[in-house]
């Protein structure tokens, strides 16, 4: 087996015992990216110079006998385009960021450095995470490594598509209704959505700032505990960032593995997973059920009545938020000028107009709408009210189920160009993901089969209290371990030109 | 152009409604919501960081002090204190203003509902009701290049400074103020110098008006006397002085009675108050249209002050200034125009030190509103930026009370400490500055004058004491002022009986 | 709730386009206010759950009283803060003129 084909665990494991440099391990995924990313389009940036340089400074300290920066010192990483980093651009996939290099670190970038994490680069997004399939990318999409006709989730299909397609064992990416996990469940890799104020948002570019959340993206849900433990915890620069100990996640994921879910209770949600879901998406959720159960977790049924209405909560709270998110690209200050009309307002609407492509004007229209004084109260008013039951509505789940799961996704990859102009059909994808960010709890996608008709992964989402990501943790890895056991990895065929 | 109705008859025929709205700049070290420096003055963008620039990714934390400050003020306006508030967001575009929302509060302010004791001149009491105080944040400031005035209007272009942008701001406003009549002017400017006053007490300000950290808008409307009828008002800013306020309150008044004889309408609208002038001139048009989108602050979370923390900061409110001044002028006996001129003089603090470190109140008085003011005069400094202290001056003072300067001494004193020469014991050391009160040099001195002129000795054996002037004078010159005149004047008619 | 809505005119969606800054085509109008009243149409769904009684949430997780204290942080050079500037002279961001109020 080649180095890039290594989890980041044993990754780490063979650079400190020197079995092989953390410059080689860089150098071959460099290498295999030059390989295969010019069809997958998993990068935005590639930073070959600081990925070498970081690595190389993992080497000496091995060689020098002192004690590793973290657990995962020397493994390589792609970095979704959406945290600031001094040393490489920030562009968020969008055209206004053009070339923008930020004069500061966001602090999971600082927290990967001070790791000793190589970050490799910076991956593909919809722009501004505005997105299901990583189309809304205003540098072109990312394609799946399943199948390069298929898009790879969005709006983290770069770091999800880099895992799957072997160029990166670890990942960042961030999730605001589901662009982690989505991502993660159509290219057969795990990803995590943390509590709200569990990883620091200080240097993540807003999209919705009450419901983003960064979050660990890996092929196993061991290395996803691992890189959660770097990137967890209190920032005093965030304050929205919770003050309490990372959850023990690399313990409970190592518990896991031992495959024994006996005295858990796993709640199946009736109203995720019926209707409009893909009947091999179904049938992997069936089954998931089954091995869940045959692991000695007790499965019952929760009702979360307001659920139905998390879709269009999401698409009102989100685009206000983002109509004042993204006030501030204006081409006064920093990205894109486009120098036509005399005045500063006039530059202000012809950026802003060539800059953002059609998503993110739409949202940006759609959430000055809903903040309109005329529809405030019936708009984002009554979606924080929906908000507020959908809180309520985990609150009795999680009295009745250690863990909720539902399939992470209601199809497999969709083929690219296929919803792009039907932005409803689109949001449709976060309908499972959308309420953990509206209710701020955890959740996370682990592969869980592929499905019959298409021969293309599907997810298992798990959800858990907020800061209960141990026994999220706990369930994914014995979820994980026994498939494993069964069926052996997901992994996508090699990409071909 | 409207015709201004003559003051006194706007008075008769209308009655005015006031509405003032003060920004005051907190003297906080660090800006609201990040921990740049606050201070004026600085470099262009040297005191700025992600945060206060707004770059992308970065976020706000408040600054507790700045909290503080706030309740402060509130609790000596006698508001009530909201124990749970948010901050939101105001939503408009402008270059001076980085994330192009400002930081604000809107239907939750911190301080509700107060009032204000406003002394009149002839003593008249009006109590100025307080809606609201809230935080807010300060924005950047532009540079008009280009067109003949440096204005706005006709400039070329313009160049951003950000350092002020973040510095936290207190908004107060008042409730409207009814029935003051012709005597607006007047109640406006009074509110005005009470509440600076008052603000400069809670030492979270220097107020000052020249400099922008305090800054004054006017609202007026007329109706008709005895109507009933609210008229409509407008909103005059830039009013930057004290004089400024009353004029601008009273030319309103009679610009707007003027447009109301003519039969017309007051347009609800922004004005600028012409300082050179002594008028306003209309600005922005108050839109209907015009809409802030306000929403809760996403980055921030809510405010909610225990009952315990506002008593705390309860118990940390000096005693008002103008009680306080009541106290003093009882205390020092003097009269309600000394008093006035000691406030004026910018010297009440001062003295009341320079009594408070030892000195009679009637030679600290002294000592500062006439040397220490001519030095200030002549150093075009106020009188508090001399480099002297009231304990310096109180010593000074002790001093000349025990005999060992006197007063021409003193001076010389006062003149080596403002020169930075140290303490006055080191002053009158280094200078050698003692009255000589050993006997024996002084006998010499009267013996070698009478010598001198045996003419007037003979007058003065002869009983003409009178006569002893002239020999006083003489000692005094050969000992270059350092004898005690008094015990030379004794010693000549010692030696001449 | 407004008569109007669940749905947005072409001119509604004009008006929103200036608010934001958005010198939007007439080509991306007609595509825009289409698309935009079907989104509407589905997210005006939230008007159907009662929640007279039902507090709002703004914040996911119940944090308050987060403060800093008041102490100076290192934050950026002059050349740092203008380092993304499309503009700069003597220090300062330099932008085109600017139209509306007198600050």
């Amino acid at each position: 087996m080649s180095v890039i084909h290594l989890t980041a665990s044993e990754l780490a494991a063979k650079i400190q015992s020197g079995e092989v440099s953390a410059v080689e391990v860089a150098r071959a995924h460099l290498d295999r990216i030059a390989e295969v990313d010019g069809e997958v389009h998993a990068f935005l940036h590639v930073g070959t110079e600081a990925a070498l340089a970081s690595a190389a400074l993992v080497d000496e300290q091995v060689e020098a006998g002192s004690a590793p920066a973290s657990p995962l010192a020397g493994v390589p990483l792609a970095l979704k385009d959406v945290f600031t980093t001094t040393d490489m651009p920030t562009t968020c996939g969008s055209k206004i960021l053009d070339g923008w290099r930020p004069p500061y670190d966001a602090t999971v970038t600082s927290r990967l450095r001070a790791a000793g994490i190589t970050i490799l680069g910076k991956t593909n997004m919809d722009e501004f995470a505005m997105g299901s399939s990583t189309e809304h990318s205003a540098y072109g999409p990312t394609r799946n490594p399943w199948d390069l006709s298929r898009i790879p989730g969005g709006s983290g299909g770069g770091s999800a598509a880099a895992l799957a397609a072997f160029e990166a064992p670890l990942a960042i990416g961030t999730d605001t209704g589901g662009s982690i996990r989505q991502p993660a469940a159509v290219t057969g890799t795990v990803g995590v959505k943390p509590t709200y104020g569990g990883v620091s948002r200080y240097g993540l570019v807003a999209c919705a700032s009450s419901l983003d959340q960064g979050g660990p993206c890996a092929r196993t849900v061991l290395d996803a505990a691992l890189l959660h433990e770097v990137i967890g915890g209190y920032d005093p620069l965030d304050s929205t960032s919770i003050d309490q100990p990372v959850p023990s996640v690399v313990e409970a994921a190592r518990l896991g593995a031992q495959g024994d879910l006996s005295g858990l209770r796993v709640g199946v949600v009736r109203e995720l997973g019926g209707e409009g879901y893909q009947s091999g998406v179904r049938a992997s959720f069936d089954a998931a059920l089954q091995r869940l159960e045959k692991l000695g977790a007790e499965i019952v049924e929760v009702s979360c009545p307001h659920f139905e209405y998390g879709m269009a909560a999401y698409y009102l709270i989100l685009p206000s938020e983002v109509s004042s998110n993204l006030a501030r690209f204006d081409a006064m200050r920093y990205g894109l000028r486009v120098s036509r009309g005399a005045s500063a307002e006039e530059v202000m609407a012809a950026t802003r107009e060539a800059g953002f492509g059609p998503e993110v004007k739409r949202r940006i229209i759609l959430g000055t709408y809903a903040l309109s004084s005329g529809y405030y109260d019936a708009y984002y008013g009554q979606a924080q009210k929906v908000r507020t039951l959908i809180s309520r509505d985990f609150a009795a789940a999680f009295a009745k189920a250690d863990v909720l799961v539902s399939p992470t996704a209601p199809t497999t990859a969709f083929r690219i160009g296929e919803k792009v102009d039907d932005p409803l059909a689109m949001y449709l994808n976060d309908l499972a993901t959308i309420p953990t960010n509206l209710a701020g709890v955890a959740g996370m996608s682990v592969p869980s089969g592929l499905a019959e008709e298409d021969g293309l992964p599907v997810g298992l989402q798990i959800m858990a209290p907020a800061l209960g990501e141990a026994v999220m943790y706990r369930v994914g890895a014995a979820f994980e371990a026994s498939r494993l056991a069964d069926e052996g990895a997901l992994t996508a065929p090699e990409v071909t030109r | 152009m409207t015709t201004l109705v003559d003051y006194t008859d706007v008075v008769a025929r209308y009655e005015p409604t006031l509405g003032l709205e003060v920004h005051v700049e907190l003297s906080t070290n660090t800006k609201m919501f990040c921990g740049c420096p606050t201070e004026f003055g600085a470099e262009p963008n040297t005191q700025v960081c992600p945060t206060c620039l707004g770059l992308p990714g970065s976020l706000p934390v408040v600054n507790r002090t700045a909290v503080e400050s706030a309740i402060r003020i509130g609790l000596a306006l006698n508001c009530s204190i909201a124990p749970w508030g948010r901050f939101a967001r105001k939503n408009y575009f402008y270059p001076d203003m980085p994330k192009n929302f400002q930081t604000s509060q809107y239907d939750e302010p911190i301080c509700v509902d107060g009032y204000m004791d406003v002394t009149l001149d002839d003593g008249t009491v009006v109590r100025v009701g307080i809606e609201r105080a809230h935080m807010e944040e300060d924005t950047g400031k532009s540079l008009h290049v280009g067109g003949a005035t440096g204005r706005i209007h006709g400039a070329d272009y313009s160049l951003l400074d950000y350092n002020r942008a973040g510095v936290p701001l207190i908004e107060i406003v008042t409730k409207m103020i009814p029935d003051t009549g012709g005597r607006a002017p007047e109640v406006a400017r009074a509110y005005v110098t009470q509440l600076r006053d008052l603000i400069k007490s809670l030492g979270v300000s220097d107020v000052r008006m020249d400099q922008g950290s305090m800054r004054c808008d006017v609202n007026l409307s007329l109706s008709p006397t005895g109507s009933g009828v609210l008229g409509t008002r407008t909103e005059t800013k830039n009013v930057n002085s004290l004089r400024s306020v009353e004029r601008a309150v009273r030319y309103e008044m009679s610009r707007q009675a003027g447009v109301l004889d003519e039969g017309g309408e007051i347009v609800q609208e922004t004005r600028h108050f012409e300082e050179q002038s002594g008028t306003t001139r209309a600005g922005r048009r108050k839109e209907t249209s015009e809409d802030y989108r306000y929403f809760p602050e996403p980055d921030l979370v809510p405010i909610a002050p225990s009952v315990e923390w506002v008593e705390e900061l309860r118990g940390t409110l000096p005693e008002k200034p103008w009680e306080r001044r009541a106290r003093i002028q009882e205390s020092w006996g003097i009269s309600d125009e000394e008093l006035r001129d000691l406030v004026n003089a910018g010297a009440l603090d001062l003295i009341e030190a320079t009594v408070a470190a030892g000195a009679p109140a009637g030679e600290a008085r002294s000592w500062w509103v006439a040397y220490l003011a001519q030095q200030a005069n002549a150093r075009s400094v106020e009188l508090d930026a001399l480099p002297i202290t009231p304990a310096q001056v109180a010593r000074v003072i002790a001093l000349v009370a025990s005999g060992e300067l006197n007063n021409k001494l003193a001076r010389q004193v006062v003149d080596g400490v403002l020169a930075g020469e140290g303490e006055p014991d080191e002053v009158v050391e280094r200078r050698g500055l003692k009255v000589v009160s050993d006997d024996g040099p002084l006998i010499a001195a009267v013996d070698e004058a009478l010598a001198a002129q045996p003419d007037v000795a003979d007058k003065i054996r002869s009983g003409k004491v009178q006569a002893a002037g002239a020999i006083v004078g003489a000692v005094m010159k050969a000992t270059k002022g350092q004898a005690d005149a008094k015990r030379v004047r004794e010693l000549i008619i010692e030696r001449c009986s | 709730m407004p008569a109007e809505s669940g749905s947005i005119s072409r001119d509604e969606v004009a008006h929103l386009a200036r608010l934001s800054r958005l010198a939007v085509t007439d080509q991306e109008l007609d595509t825009f206010a289409g698309q935009l009243d079907v989104i509407l149409g589905a997210v005006a769904r939230v008007g159907e759950v009662a929640a007279d009684d039902i507090p709002p949430t703004s914040h996911a997780v119940p944090l308050e009283n987060v403060f800093r204290p008041d102490e100076l942080r290192p934050g950026l050079t002059q050349e740092q803060a203008l380092s993304g500037a499309p503009a700069a002279e003597d220090g300062r961001f330099r932008v085109p003129r600017i139209l509306g109020e007198e600050a």
